[in-house]
């Protein structure tokens, strides 16, 4: 299947990247490892006139110990976020995470910034990089802003970016120790999860993110508010659902979801409390 | 859109259809049609190839994202007529079926090794995720890998 005809221009630089797509406005995306967009152009769901390739910019590719958080460009691959030392030590549940993204030729192509800017609910790292409370930088024709995470999702592939801006990079906080536990229920290797679970813990406080569980990305706070007023864990993931409202699909009906969601952050916070 | 890549270590200079893509360069323009495309979504993993040393899914990768990329197909892993480990170790094993999927194999296997060059049975598992084997052949797919692994083929 061949995507539909488009013009392709090169960014030498995110400046360069957002002109381009200043000029030609709403009908140009951006491609980094494209393993979101292209799939979605090879069926003709998308049909951009214009790709601004951002896959060869290398400066937003790094991971870098920021004091109380890490930096992580944008066009870093889901490879290296899986297998970064300063990830593992000081975040290690979104390495972790990003070792379940796909497969792995997936994950040497597909960046996490993609993954983010794409805003799927049924991706792993949206819903990851919420629970740890983390922020994203993003670059426009007007110059930069940061979006918490829990302000970037607005509905099934939407997000806060505007058409001129691109995220830079994701800054997440260190996880300080905190205990974590990373949920996928899938049916087959390499699916997306029916529904996934990101979670982790340090006394009462905790953050639970859940994947697939509505039109975007779910921050179940309800969860983490039942664990901060000491309810148990069994009970804390009763309110799973409360911030959710799933879809029902050829996987799972919506009431399925919902069980499940309560079956996995159990699991999760049992796990994360150890 | 002109491009310029090494394929099997000799430098190839095309002119492409931006929305060409990497798969469908490869096997119509330079015709190596030794990778195969089999679901064309990158969920099967039988076009894989190496892109910089890496496998990667090439019916989701643009032939102008490979632009400037150093590629190898499964026609480059053996040398001086002589087959790839890898590729040995699958004959050795009974490692194919219909063959289908077995170039696709060969190369993730082969880029699985690089990453990881003992792995354990079910790191070979989760490492051939995302290649299917619609034979179902995948035990004797698995020790291949573990044969190769160990260089006893």
């Amino acid at each position: 299947m061949l995507p539909a005809a488009f013009d392709y221009k090169r960014a030498g630089s995110a400046a360069e990247a957002i002109s381009l797509v200043s000029e030609y406005g709403e009908d140009a995306k951006f491609l980094a490892g494209g393993h979101s967009l292209l799939p979605l152009m090879k069926l003709r769901l998308a049909a951009p006139s214009v790709l601004v390739d951002i896959g060869r910019l290398s400066d937003l590719s790094y991971i870098r110990d920021a004091g109380d958080h890490i930096a992580i460009g944008a066009l870093t691959r889901h490879m290296d976020v899986e297998t970064s030392p300063v990830l593992a030590q000081h975040v290690p549940l979104l390495a972790h995470a990003a070792g379940h993204v796909g497969d792995p030729q997936v994950r040497h192509r597909g960046t996490i910034g993609g993954s983010i800017a794409h805003a799927d609910p049924a991706s792993d790292l949206p819903a990851t990089t919420l629970a740890l409370g983390a922020t994203y930088v993003v670059q426009g024709s007007s110059g930069t802003r940061e979006i918490a995470a829990k302000d970037f999702y607005k509905g099934f592939l939407e997000s806060a970016l505007r058409p001129d801006e691109m995220l830079t990079e994701i800054r997440v906080p260190k996880m300080n120790g905190a205990g974590w536990s990373f949920q996928k229920f899938n049916r087959r290797a390499q699916d997306w999860a029916i529904v996934g679970v990101a979670a982790w813990r340090r006394g009462s406080e905790s953050g639970v993110g859940l994947v697939n569980m509505g039109s975007t990305p779910v921050l179940a706070s309800s969860v983490a508010s039942a664990i901060a007023s000491g309810a148990s864990v069994a009970d804390a993931a009763h309110k799973a659902s409360a911030e959710a409202e799933p879809q029902s699909d050829l996987n799972a009906t919506s009431d399925y979801r919902k069980h499940l969601a309560t079956v996995l952050v159990r699991r999760a916070l049992e796990e994360a409390s150890k | 859109m002109k491009i310029s890549v090494t394929v099997n270590g000799e430098k190839r200079e095309s002119e492409i259809e931006p929305r060409t893509l990497l798969v469908q360069y490869i096997r119509e323009n330079l015709a190596l049609t030794g990778t195969n495309v089999g679901c064309d979504t990158s969920s099967c993993g039988a076009c894989s190839m190496h892109l910089n040393g890496e496998a990667v899914k090439s019916c989701t990768v643009l032939a102008v994202q490979a632009d400037g990329c150093d590629l190898t197909t499964i026609e480059g892993v053996a040398k001086g007529g002589k087959m790839h480990p890898m590729q040995e170790a699958f004959m050795q094993n009974h490692g194919l079926q219909c063959g289908s999927c077995t170039p696709g194999m060969v190369m993730a296997a082969i880029s699985l090794l690089k990453e990881n060059p003992n792995p354990t049975e079910e790191q070979v598992r989760l490492g051939l995720e995302g290649n299917l084997c619609r034979c179902t052949g995948y035990h004797n797919i698995v020790q291949s890998v573990l044969a190769c692994a160990k260089g006893g083929n």
